[in-house]
Parts: structure tokens; C-alpha cells; sequence
């Protein structure tokens, strides 16, 4: 296994976090794994982006060109991360936040509304878990139980009252990537 | 201790702590600023100095403050603040005093960016100051190489009493990647008897890089380069990768060299008889090794996030033998696998055609 997953989106939508808790969840599991933001002057309320390789090898480069997975959270990181996913590579969609469907044919494609489910479930903020919870439908990276307990230990004392609500998002993603794989 | 998953910058500042750093100084700039940050937080609970100085020429000049009474004294910074800092290395290799630098290098010159670079290398490998001196420079290419030579870089320091760089770039500062920590190591006691420790009871020590007579400067030099030529003797440090039967042997240090293993492994992958061949001490620069191969492949070639400086090094250890070209990214940007890759099969072609 070898997986280069780019996560996208504006500053806030816990773009990093997403990607961050990939991280741990691979490192718990004991794979080799490498998270790397962008940090340059855009992050600050512009776009925010990075770049997760999990891998059962040790990890040489920690940047792709091309990515086997990119989830994309609003417009802009559709237009720019559709093209250079790899053929045969997964696109996560973010449908309340982008204007057109992806045109590409040679790529798996999911499109949820996580920013309107989230919503539903009480907070928009959750939309990073509902997207997490379709890749890992499709790309069964790290087992869900991994992320579960993860979740839990990250979120912490100081927002355990959020566990509840995060668990129910990512398992509706999870619910909904498995629906749209049928 | 167990594998965590931690920043680069962080794990530098805490494996300097591990290596019973006493005191830093140091002035904030991305990409770097986190190191400082977790300086600022754990050195004053370990009861250790921090300052945040007024700026970097203030920071370096504390250092040597520091490193002067036999501490293990430190800075950090990123390529601008490196600059900034220059006399002040000066001072400290003249006066051969330990410390330890760390530059988190961004794209240049001038105030240039923020993203990752490689730009410093002539900066820190020929003086990284006036005069006529190298510092110890080694570069890092993951969060664990980082922690392993931040604490080998305290050693060296105070092995030769001299000025250590540790440098990497953004990519490698702001990274996460799994990596475990050594151990806490005591503070070091006693301090060395050319520290300013107070003079009661014994003869004065006097630490400074000024001599006005000229043969008594020159003898001084004398002793400063015999202390040169024995570190480039014996602290050259590399790691290589494929390099047994290879034709072709691609040469890249820290990021950039990180980056190449991936095209490497991807040329075997299609037959290409092609090595990886990674500096880790950028001075001494390991020839010794880079020599020897160049009897045995065909060609070298350098990747370096700037516009070939490194590359010189390599031409020198290649002594002619062999033809030695080069890829480079500026300006911040990061080379990717698959440039690198294209680059190594135009070089291999031209291998095979001129063999033919």
C-alpha cells in the first residue's frame, strides 16, 4: 500500500486536521506516514492544503505531483486538484461548495454534500469528518475504529462534548461513500 | 521512549533540549518560528535561559555570550536572519567557542519567501562569516536525521569548539512524520577549562577573535586550520542507496536528496542502474566516498532546490573523471519525483548512447 492524498479547502474547514488525523491514525496502525501543510502567506483565511503519504515502505518524497487521492472541500481545490489525480485515483467532492461536477472519466468520483450534512448534524465544522468518512469508504487507508479512537484522544477532555457529534459525521460519510460505491 | 508523530522545527528545538541545550536566543521568521515557540515553553520550565532577542544580531552576539562561559548555547533561525548573523560566527569560530546554529532555509535572495529552498549552501558551507574558516554544516532529510544531528551537533561542538549548522528547509520544518526522541541527557559538567567561569583561584582565560600582530594572527589561523583539516579528515558523513552496480548516480542532500530516492527507486523499477548518493555533513563535504564512486559510474548528477552550488563540491570530488550535470528548482520550489525521474532517463540515455 501506497497512498499520496492531497485534502483542500479554505482555512477553517479543518483541511489540516483532516490530514493530521490520517497521520496519527496511520502511525498508530504503524504504517510509515509523512503530513506536510502548505504554510506559505495564503493560508491566513485564503486556501489551505496538504499533502499525506501513507505507505507499508519507507517514505521517500512527501510531496506529489500527482496524487492518488485528493479531497477537495470548496471550488477552487476542485479546479485546481481534479486534473493531476492519478488515473485510477479517487476524488472526494465536497457538492455543497463546488459549482460544477468533475468532468473526469478515468478517476472514482465521490460527491456528497458535506457542508449541508454537517449542517443537519448540528455544525458545519464537521464537514471535514463526513468527507473523511467517504474516503475511507472507498480507501480503506486505516480501519475505522483506528480514526474512532483517535477522534476521541484528539479531541481531548477540553472538547469531549464535540466527540459525539463527530463520530455521527464521520460514520454518515462513511455511510454515504459506501452508498455511492453500490 | 516511543514514536510520536512530530513537526520538524518542534523536533529540533526539543531534541536540542534532550541534548542539554542551556540557553537559546533567538528572533522569530518563518519557516523556523515553531522551534522558537517550543523554546519558548519548555526552557524556562526546565529552568533554562530563553530569549526572545531584539533582533538576530543581538541573538547571535548572545550566544556567543553563552558559549563563552562553556554552555551549550544555541540560535535558530531562516536564510535572511542567517545573514544577519554573520559577523557573529565569525567571532565565535575565531575565538573557537561551541555552539550550535540551526537555519530553516527559504526562498531567496533578498527577503525572498517563505517556501522551501536550498539556497544557503555556499552561505554555510565556504565561512558562513568574514574571515577564513568552514563551519561543521549537517543537513537532515526526515524528522528523526533532524533530532539525530541537532544532539550529534552538540558533540561535535564541543569536540572541536566549534560553529555546528544544522540545516534543512520549510518542507523539512513543518513536516510531520513519526520519530522518537532520545532520551533527557544530563547537563554537561564541569565546563571546559578554557571557559569564562570565573577566574578565582587560577590563571585567566582570555576568549577572543581579536589579534592585532599579525604573526601571532597567522599562528592562530595555523591552529584553526590544522583543527579544519582534522574534522575534514575524520566527520565526513553520507548515506547512499543503490549505488553497487549503478551507471548513474544522482547526488542530493536533505529534501531534495529525499525527493531523488523516490525517482531512483522508480528508474530501477524500469531498469535503469541508477544510485542514490546523499551528503549528510555538507562540510566536510564527503568526497572521500563521492571519489571512489566516480571510478565507478558513468555520470553524477545533482538535485539541489537552488541553482547548482552543491553541485561544485560534487565536480571537485569528481576530479574530471566523470561527466557531472545538474537539476534545480529556485525561488521555493520544490522539485517533484517526476522531474527528477525525466532528468535521470536524459542523463541515463545519454549514458547508454555514448557506450554504445
Amino acid at each position: 500500500m501506497h497512498e499520496e492524498i492531497i485534502f483542500a479547502g479554505f482555512g477553517g474547514q479543518g483541511v489540516l486536521f483532516a490530514g493530521q488525523l490520517l497521520a496519527y491514525c496511520a502511525l498508530a496502525e504503524e504504517k510509515h506516514v509523512t503530513w506536510i501543510p502548505s504554510y506559505g502567506p495564503e493560508m491566513r483565511g485564503g486556501t489551505a492544503n496538504c499533502t499525506v503519504v501513507v505507505s507499508d515502505e519507507a517514505i521517500g518524497s512527501p510531496v506529489s505531483q500527482h496524487p492518488s487521492i485528493a479531497v477537495v472541500f470548496n471550488n477552487p481545490s476542485l479546479e485546481k486538484y481534479e486534473e493531476p489525480v492519478k488515473p485510477g485515483g479517487l476524488l472526494v467532492v465536497n457538492e455543497s461548495l463546488t459549482v460544477a461536477p468533475p468532468t473526469r472519466t478515468d478517476i472514482e468520483i465521490v460527491r456528497l454534500p458535506a457542508t449541508a450534512l454537517a449542517s443537519e448534524l448540528g455544525d458545519t465544522r464537521m464537514t471535514n469528518m463526513i468527507l473523511f468518512g467517504a474516503l475511507l469508504a472507498r480507501r480503506p487507508l486505516v480501519q475505522v475504529a483506528t480514526v474512532e479512537e483517535i477522534l476521541i484522544e484528539k479531541l481531548g477532555a477540553r472538547k469531549a462534548h464535540l466527540q459525539e457529534a463527530n463520530l455521527r459525521a464521520l460514520a454518515r460519510g462513511l455511510e454515504l461513500g459506501v452508498a455511492q460505491h453500490a | 521512549m516511543a514514536v510520536e508523530l512530530m513537526k520538524g522545527n518542534v523536533a529540533l528545538a526539543e531534541a536540542a533540549i534532550r541534548a542539554g541545550v542551556e540557553a537559546y536566543f533567538g528572533y522569530p521568521i518563518t519557516p523556523q518560528t515553531e522551534l522558537l515557540e517550543h523554546m519558548a515553553k519548555r526552557m524556562p520550565e526546565l529552568g533554562r535561559a530563553f530569549v526572545q532577542a531584539e533582533s538576530e544580531v543581538a541573538a547571535i552576539n548572545m550566544v556567543y555570550g553563552a558559549a563563552c562561559t562553556g554552555a551549550r548555547a544555541m540560535t535558530s533561525s531562516s536564510s535572511p536572519g542567517i545573514s544577519l548573523m554573520q559577523e557573529g560566527f565569525s567571532y565565535i569560530a575565531g575565538s573557537e567557542v561551541p555552539c550550535v546554529v540551526v537555519d530553516i532555509m527559504r526562498g531567496g535572495p533578498g527577503l525572498g519567501n517563505i517556501q522551501p529552498s536550498q539556497s544557503d549552501y555556499f552561505q554555510v558551507t565556504r565561512s558562513a562569516g568574514h574571515g577564513d574558516y568552514h563551519a561543521i554544516v549537517l543537513a537532515p532529510a526526515s524528522v528523526q536525521e533532524a533530532i539525530d544531528l541537532m544532539v550529534e551537533a552538540f558533540d561535535l561542538a564541543d569536540e572541536y569548539r566549534h560553529l555546528v549548522f544544522v540545516v534543512a528547509d520549510g518542507l523539512i520544518g513543518q513536516m510531520m512524520e513519526p520519530a522518537e526522541l532520545p532520551a533527557m541527557k544530563p547537563i554537561r559538567r564541569p565546563r571546559g577549562d578554557w571557559a569564562l567561569t570565573g577566574a578565582d583561584g587560577r590563571e585567566k582565560n582570555i576568549i577572543t577573535s581579536l589579534e592585532l600582530n599579525a604573526p601571532d594572527l597567522e599562528e592562530l589561523n595555523n591552529r584553526l586550520q590544522a583543527k579544519l583539516a582534522h574534522i575534514r579528515e575524520h566527520e565526513q558523513r553520507s548515506t547512499e542507496m543503490l549505488t553497487g552496480d549503478a551507471r548513474l548516480i544522482v547526488v542530493g542532500y536533505g529534501t531534495s536528496g529525499r525527493i531523488a530516492e523516490t525517482a531512483v527507486k522508480q528508474a530501477r523499477r524500469e531498469g535503469m542502474k541508477v544510485g542514490l548518493f546523499r551528503p549528510i555533513s555538507l562540510w566536510p563535504f564527503p568526497e572521500k566516498r563521492l571519489s571512489a564512486l566516480a571510478d565507478q559510474v558513468g555520470a553524477f548528477l545533482v538535485v539541489e532546490m537552488n541553482a547548482g552550488q552543491m553541485l561544485d563540491d560534487v565536480r571537485l570530488a569528481a576530479g574530471g573523471q566523470v561527466p557531472v550535470t545538474f537539476y534545480g528548482r529556485t525561488g521555493g520550489m520544490v522539485p517533484m519525483p517526476e522531474e527528477i525521474y525525466d532528468e535521470i532517463v536524459t542523463q541515463y540515455n545519454k549514458l547508454t548512447t555514448s557506450a554504445v
